[in-house]
């Protein structure tokens, strides 16, 4: 009886499997792409510039390829809630590298863990700001063990920020659900297994705004592009 | 007890003073850095007693909130010696009574400092900006009852300040105490600028502030801007901000004039109005350049510490017109 109910159960599960989709696209980014600012103050701590003795970073807020290829923009489902798998996700992490933060744009599940490492020689605090959830604030000595982080509460763009270095900064938005992706540094983005059916999606750049559009997601999945452009 | 003046007991009170202002200059400068949250602890530092935090660790943002908490603590003491001096010392009881209150607004100070850093509560700036004022005024006060001037001007001839020209000068410095509370608000928005033109603003008498305006000014906020999103109360309160100081600025004026009128032009007190006049047209002048400069740190720290300048002068030039009348009547 009991093998039974399993093959039932496996039965099931693989027809949801079957009838579920990856949902993949492009975003591009129209027009020239913005100048981005050198990140001067790094100057003014020497520990930090010892570690650029070149050139120093800029900013990162529009990551645009030769192409038009336009990275960091968040692409979820709307109006999915309630089926949050972080507990059961593979952590994800941020590293504090160079003085900055990488990623930069990240996003994550309710439940899921966050690890923030600091591979730097230097102290950093990890300040965070959320709106809907605890905000926090902790030390990261040089050295220091890996930080985690939870969320409860889905939320667009939680703010990471170090007062120790003022100019460094990341944002991870937190969904309550699987569907969801960052695009990369292609462009592409792709959110696996999506159930089939009808769906608004949402992509999101944080300094360029959100579109949406209505799509339906079939058993072969779906494809949909987005382009964003500076008003 | 004694009544004379006692002049280890005045410099003190003085060098109490003068450090407070240096204090508030120094907060200025964590703000302007935005560094306040950089040391998540307290009131230990990184875990370390604060008073054997290594050197090698006053980096970045560190440097001004670690210094900032030893040079309050150095005033926490300063102070607590003051209280005690004047307890022990002077038997004027209320002048006695001053320094506890100075003694406890300290520690009010600082744990407001301390909570405003445990409980991450960025509005908590704000009465720790307005209560480091009120003690600037109140540590000034006491170097003032304390001074040679003040112990022996029942000795010599004294003239009395006509009553409308020190309400006046209350009524000016207290708009300048209510602008501070304005400027401490805004500073504790952590928005950066929410008016990027002087002095126009964006383009305007009066800026737009719909919601399609506010996303606008955000968009095309100068590359680099670190903080928060700006929001329509930020511009709006911006704009209060530059109506009240020119307000004060002919408030100030009208004094100097008035003072030469009353008291005629060698009296100390209408030197001491034109120099308001000065302090308040160089204070004007550091507006601007804060917003021209986009909020550069130690213009906006410099536009603090003469703020709180123009407010002590207003208190002082207001508290030595009301010791001339009093004797003089």
């Amino acid at each position: 009886m009991k093998k039974f109910l399993l093959l039932i159960a496996l039965g099931l599960f693989t027809a949801a499997q079957i009838h579920a989709g990856d949902l993949t696209g492009s975003i591009t980014f129209k027009g020239a792409a913005p100048a981005e600012k050198e990140i001067t103050p790094i100057k003014d701590d020497p520990n930090c510039a010892a570690m650029y003795p070149g050139a120093l970073p800029k900013t990162k807020f529009y990551v645009v390829g030769a192409n038009g290829e336009l990275a960091d923009v968040i692409v979820s489902l709307k109006g999915v809630s309630g089926k949050s798998t972080g507990a059961s996700a593979a952590p994800a992490t941020i590293d504090q590298k160079g003085a900055l933060y990488s990623p930069q744009i990240l996003a994550i599940q309710t439940g899921q863990k966050l690890i923030v490492k600091n591979s730097d020689p230097v102290v950093h605090n990890v300040h965070t700001k959320p709106t809907a959830n605890p905000e926090s604030n902790q030390v990261q000595m040089n050295g220091a063990a890996d930080l985690t982080y939870t969320f409860d509460k889905p939320e667009m763009f939680v703010k990471f920020q170090c007062d120790v270095h003022p100019w460094m900064f990341a944002w991870v938005s937190v969904f309550d659900h699987p569907y969801f992706a960052v695009s990369g540094a292609d462009g592409k983005f792709t959110i696996k297994n999506v159930p089939a059916g009808k769906y608004t999606l949402e992509a999101t750049h944080r300094k360029l705004g959100t579109q949406t559009v209505e799509i339906e997601v079939k058993d072969g999945g779906a494809t949909q592009d987005f382009s964003f452009e500076k008003k | 007890m004694n009544k004379k003046y006692n002049p280890a007991l005045f410099w003190f009170a003085v060098a109490n003073a003068v450090t407070t202002f240096l204090l508030i200059g120094l907060g200025g400068l964590v703000t302007s850095h935005e560094a306040g949250m950089s040391v998540p602890d307290w009131p230990t530092t990184y875990g370390y007693n604060m008073f054997v935090f290594p050197l090698d660790k006053w980096v970045g943002g560190i440097f001004y909130e670690h210094s900032h908490r030893l040079l309050a603590s150095g005033v926490g003491l300063l102070t607590t010696i003051l209280a005690v001096w004047l307890w022990l010392k002077d038997s004027r009881k209320w002048l006695q009574w001053l320094g506890i209150a100075a003694f406890l607004l300290v520690i009010v100070q600082g744990i407001l400092g301390g909570l405003r850093v445990r409980w991450q509560l960025d509005w908590l700036g704000v009465p720790h900006g307005a209560v480091a004022q009120a003690f600037l005024l109140l540590t000034t006060a006491i170097a003032l009852f304390t001074s040679r001037w003040w112990m022996n001007s029942a000795d010599e001839k004294q003239t009395a300040v006509p009553r409308g020209l020190r309400s006046h000068i209350l009524y000016v410095t207290l708009l300048i105490f209510v602008q501070l509370l304005i400027a401490a608000t805004m500073r504790h928005q952590h928005a950066g600028l929410a008016i990027t033109d002087f002095p126009l603003a964006y383009g305007k008498i009066w800026p737009a502030t719909t919601p399609e305006a506010i996303a606008h000014y955000n968009a095309t906020r100068p590359p680099g801007t670190i903080g928060n999103p700006i929001t329509a109360f930020q511009v709006n309160l911006q704009m209060i901000h530059r109506l009240v100081a020119y307000a004060i600025f002919l408030g100030v004026a009208a004094a100097a004039m008035l003072a030469r009128k009353r008291l005629g032009l060698r009296d100390a007190l209408t030197k001491l109005a034109f120099f308001w006049l000065a302090l308040l047209s160089l204070q004007i002048g550091l507006g601007a350049w804060t917003i021209w400069s986009n909020k550069a740190a130690d213009v906006t720290t410099l536009h603090v510490m003469v703020g709180a300048s123009a407010l002590l002068t207003g208190a002082l030039w207001w508290l030595v017109a009301a010791r001339r009348t009093k004797l003089a009547t």
